[in-house]
C-alpha cells in the first residue's frame, strides 16, 4: 500500500491522468447506457444526468456546510469545558 | 422443534456475564470467544423455526420473551453477529467489567428485538441503557466520560419515560400491551409518546444529539458495541410498530442531510462518524416511514450492512486512536506510513457506506432509494442520493486523506507502530472487511434474511451501476477541486445539546443576574417602604395596646378593685343589723325587678 501511494506521489502527471481518464470513461459509458429504466423525466432526458447531480450536490453540501459553520455554530475546542 | 426447549440468547450473555469475574488466565480468552458465539448460535437455531415462544404470566398480563418472524430473525441474526466481532476485538481488554456490560447491552438489545409485549421491551430497553452507560464511564482517559456517561443516561432516562408513558396510556385506552403496528390513521397521545421514546434511541431529530456526544466519549471497544445496537434496535422497533408513518420520512430525510453536513465540518474522529451514524439511520427511518415491502426490506438490509462498515469504521478509529493517542483530525495526518492496514481497512469500511459497486452499502441502500422512487416521493429520493455522494466525500474521501495523507500534524513518535496492534484488533477488522465485500458482492446471503421474500429487487443492472459510478467519480472530482473546504478546523460545533449542555448556565446566569437583580430590588423597596411602614404601624400597635387595650382591661380591673373596696368597706362594717338590712333590701330588690321585668 505504501509503496503504490508513493509511486502515485512520485508520478502526479500519471496519477491525473488516471483520475481524469476514469471520470470521463464513466461519463462516456453513461451516454451508451439505456436510460428508459430511468424513474424520472429528468434521468430520461438530461444526459449523464447523475454525473451533474453527483457534482451539484457536492457544491451544495460543502458550501452550505461552510457557510454553516461560519454562521456562528462553530465555538472554541473546549467551549462545554471538556 | 424449538417450542418445548426455548432458551432464550439473552439469557446465555446475561449468564456468561454473571460468571465472567470469576474467569481467569489462560481460559478467559476462549471463555470471550465462546459465549457470543454460543448466542449467536442459539439466534441462528431459532431463526429455522418461526413462531411465538417464551410467554409468560405476569399480574394479569402475558409477557412474551420470544417472537420470532422474518422482521425479528434479520435484526437479532446481525446482533449475535457483532457481538462476536465486537468481543473479539476488545479480546485483549483486561478490565472484565467492560465486557460485562457489552454483553449485558447486547443481551438487551436481542431481548428487546425479540419482545412482542411492551412490558419486556421496557425491561431489555432500560438494561441496553444502562449497561452502556458504563462502556463510556470505563474510558478513565479522558476526563469529560463521566458528565458525558451522565448525560447520556439522562437522556435515555428520558426517552425510556416517553415510552413508559405511552404504552401505559395505551393499556389504559385499548387494555393491551402487545408491541405490534400502531394505528397512524387514529393517533392518539400515546401513539407519539411510544414513537418519540423509540424515536430518542435511533436518535431521530430532534432527539439525536446524545450520539456523537456518547460515543466519542466512550472506550475504544465500547464505541464498537455502541455504534451497533442502540440505534439499529431502535430501528427495528419503528419497523414492528411505526412502519408507514409518513412523519418519519421527512424526520430521516432530516436525520440524512443534517448528519452529513455536521460530519462534513467535524474535527473529532468518532464524533464524525456518530454523524454519519444519523445520517445512515435517516435512511431506515426514511425507509420504515415509506412503509412498503421494498422500503422495509431496505430498512432491514441497510441496517444489517450498516452495523458491519460502521463498526469497521469504528474499529479502525478506534486502532488509529488506539496507536496515536489522538481522536482530533486537526492533529492527525499523514499516518499511511505509520498504519497502512488500518487505511486499508478503513477504505473497505469507507467505500462500503459509500455504495461502491462490490460492497456492502452498494446492496442496501439502493433499495430504500427505488423503494422512495416507487412510491413517488422523488424528492425523497432525490435528497438521499445527494446524501449518498455526500456520504463519499465524507467517509470515503475526507475522513482518510484527514487521517492518512497530507502533512503529519503532530509528532508521532511517542505512537506506537502497527505492529504493536492486538492481533485479535486486525483479525476482527478483516472479518468485517470480508463481510462488507462478500454480502455486496453475493447479495443473496443478505437478501435471503429479508422480511418480505416475495419481493425482488436486483442491484446489478447497468443503469444502476452506471448511475453510482457517476455519482462516486464526480463526487471525487468534486473533493479535488474543493478539498481544502473540507479541512480539519478544531472547534466544537453546536447542537441541538446545546439547550441542556448550557441550560445550567443560563440559568445560572438567570439566578445571578435578572432574578438577583429583582431580589436586592425588592431588599431595597422592603427597607425603605415595607420596614419603615412596619415600624410605623407597630408602633402605633403598641401604643394602642399600652393606651387602649391595657388601659381598658387594666382600668377595668382597677375600678373593680376600687369598687369592691368601696363596697367591702360600706358593707361589711362587722355590725349584724346593717349586713341583714343591707342583704334584706337587696333581696327585696331582686325579688322587685324579678316581678316587674
Amino acid at each position: 500500500m505504501k509503496q503504490l501511494i508513493d509511486f502515485f506521489k512520485d508520478h502526479p502527471t500519471l496519477a491525473r491522468l488516471i483520475f481524469f481518464g476514469t471520470i470521463g470513461g464513466v461519463v462516456i459509458w453513461s451516454l451508451t447506457t439505456d436510460t428508459s429504466h430511468g424513474h424520472s423525466w429528468v434521468e430520461k432526458h438530461i444526459p449523464a444526468f447523475w454525473s451533474i447531480f453527483g457534482f451539484i450536490s457536492c457544491l451544495v453540501l460543502i458550501f452550505f456546510a461552510r457557510w454553516f459553520s461560519d454562521s456562528g455554530i462553530r465555538k472554541g475546542d473546549d467551549y462545554y469545558g471538556d | 422443534m424449538a417450542t418445548d426447549c426455548f432458551f432464550h440468547p439473552s439469557l446465555i450473555l446475561i449468564a456468561g456475564a454473571l460468571v465472567l469475574p470469576l474467569i481467569r488466565g489462560p481460559f478467559l480468552k476462549p471463555y470471550l470467544f465462546l459465549i457470543p458465539l454460543l448466542t449467536f448460535g442459539q439466534v441462528v437455531y431459532l431463526s429455522f423455526s418461526p413462531g411465538i415462544y417464551g410467554q409468560v404470566s405476569f399480574m394479569e398480563w402475558s409477557l412474551t420473551f420470544g417472537r420470532i418472524d422474518n422482521l425479528s430473525i434479520i435484526f437479532s441474526i446481525i446482533m449475535g453477529l457483532m457481538a462476536i466481532i465486537g468481543t473479539l476485538y476488545g479480546l485483549h481488554v483486561k478490565n472484565c467489567w467492560q465486557h460485562f456490560a457489552a454483553w449485558f447491552y447486547v443481551a438487551g438489545s436481542i431481548g428487546a428485538i425479540y419482545s412482542g409485549d411492551y412490558l419486556s421491551l421496557f425491561l431489555f430497553w432500560e438494561i441496553m441503557a444502562f449497561s452502556s452507560t458504563f462502556l463510556i464511564w470505563f474510558n478513565r482517559k479522558d476526563t469529560d466520560s463521566q458528565a458525558a456517561g451522565f448525560r447520556y443516561l439522562l437522556v435515555h432516562t428520558f426517552g425510556g419515560l416517553l415510552l413508559l408513558m405511552g404504552f401505559v396510556l395505551r393499556y389504559q385506552a385499548t387494555g393491551s400491551i402487545e408491541f405490534n403496528l400502531l394505528d397512524y390513521e387514529n393517533a392518539q397521545i400515546y401513539t407519539w409518546l411510544i414513537m418519540s421514546g423509540l424515536m430518542l434511541n435511533a436518535a431521530v431529530i430532534p432527539l439525536h444529539s446524545w450520539l456523537p456526544d456518547a460515543y466519542s466519549k466512550a472506550t475504544i471497544t465500547g464505541s464498537v458495541f455502541m455504534c451497533a445496537f442502540t440505534t439499529k434496535t431502535a430501528v427495528y422497533t419503528l419497523a414492528r410498530s411505526c412502519a408507514g408513518f409518513d412523519i418519519l420520512i421527512y424526520l430521516g430525510v432530516g436525520m440524512a442531510v443534517i448528519g452529513i453536513i455536521y460530519a462534513l465540518l467535524e474535527n473529532d474522529i468518532r464524533r464524525l462518524l456518530g454523524w454519519e451514524i444519523i445520517s445512515q439511520v435517516g435512511y431506515m427511518v426514511a425507509g420504515v416511514g415509506i412503509g412498503s415491502a421494498l422500503a422495509i426490506n431496505g430498512a432491514a438490509a441497510h441496517a444489517f450492512a450498516h452495523i458491519l462498515y460502521k463498526g469497521l469504521l469504528f474499529m479502525g478509529a478506534g486502532a488509529v486512536i488506539y496507536c496515536t493517542g489522538r481522536s482530533k483530525l486537526s492533529e492527525l495526518g499523514g499516518l499511511h506510513t505509520n498504519l497502512p492496514i488500518i487505511l486499508v481497512f478503513m477504505v473497505i469500511g469507507g467505500i462500503s457506506v459509500s455504495a461502491f459497486p462490490f460492497f456492502s452499502g452498494f446492496v442496501s441502500k439502493s433499495m430504500i432509494i427505488a423503494a422512495s422512487f416507487k412510491a413517488h416521493f422523488n424528492s425523497v429520493a432525490f435528497l438521499l442520493t445527494m446524501v449518498s455522494a455526500g456520504t463519499f466525500l465524507v467517509a470515503g474521501l475526507r475522513l482518510p486523506a484527514l487521517i492518512f495523507f497530507g502533512e503529519q500534524k503532530s509528532d508521532f513518535t511517542d505512537a506506537l507502530p502497527e505492529s504493536k496492534i492486538p492481533w485479535n484488533m486486525l483479525l476482527a477488522m478483516t472479518i468485517a472487511s470480508l463481510l462488507c465485500f462478500a454480502i455486496g458482492t453475493y447479495y443473496p446471503i443478505l437478501y435471503s434474511l429479508l422480511p418480505y421474500q416475495d419481493i425482488s429487487y436486483q442491484p446489478y443492472n447497468q443503469y444502476h451501476l452506471s448511475e453510482t459510478l457517476q455519482i462516486l467519480a464526480f463526487t471525487a472530482l468534486a473533493f479535488f477541486l474543493f478539498h481544502k473546504k473540507l479541512t480539519a478546523v478544531a472547534g466544537t460545533y453546536l447542537d441541538i445539546d446545546w439547550l441542556y449542555r448550557k441550560g445550567g448556565t443560563i440559568f445560572q446566569w438567570l439566578a445571578e443576574h435578572p432574578v438577583q437583580w429583582f431580589d436586592t430590588l425588592w431588599g431595597k423597596v422592603y427597607r425603605v417602604v415595607g420596614l419603615y411602614s412596619l415600624m410605623t404601624t407597630a408602633k402605633f400597635w403598641s401604643w394602642f395596646d399600652w393606651h387602649g387595650i391595657d388601659g381598658l382591661i387594666d382600668g377595668s380591673a382597677r375600678g373593680v378593685k376600687q369598687f369592691g373596696t368601696v363596697i367591702a368597706k360600706a358593707l361589711q362594717r362587722g355590725q349584724i343589723q346593717y349586713t341583714i338590712s343591707f342583704t334584706i333590701t337587696f333581696v327585696a330588690l331582686i325579688l322587685l325587678a324579678f316581678i316587674w321585668l
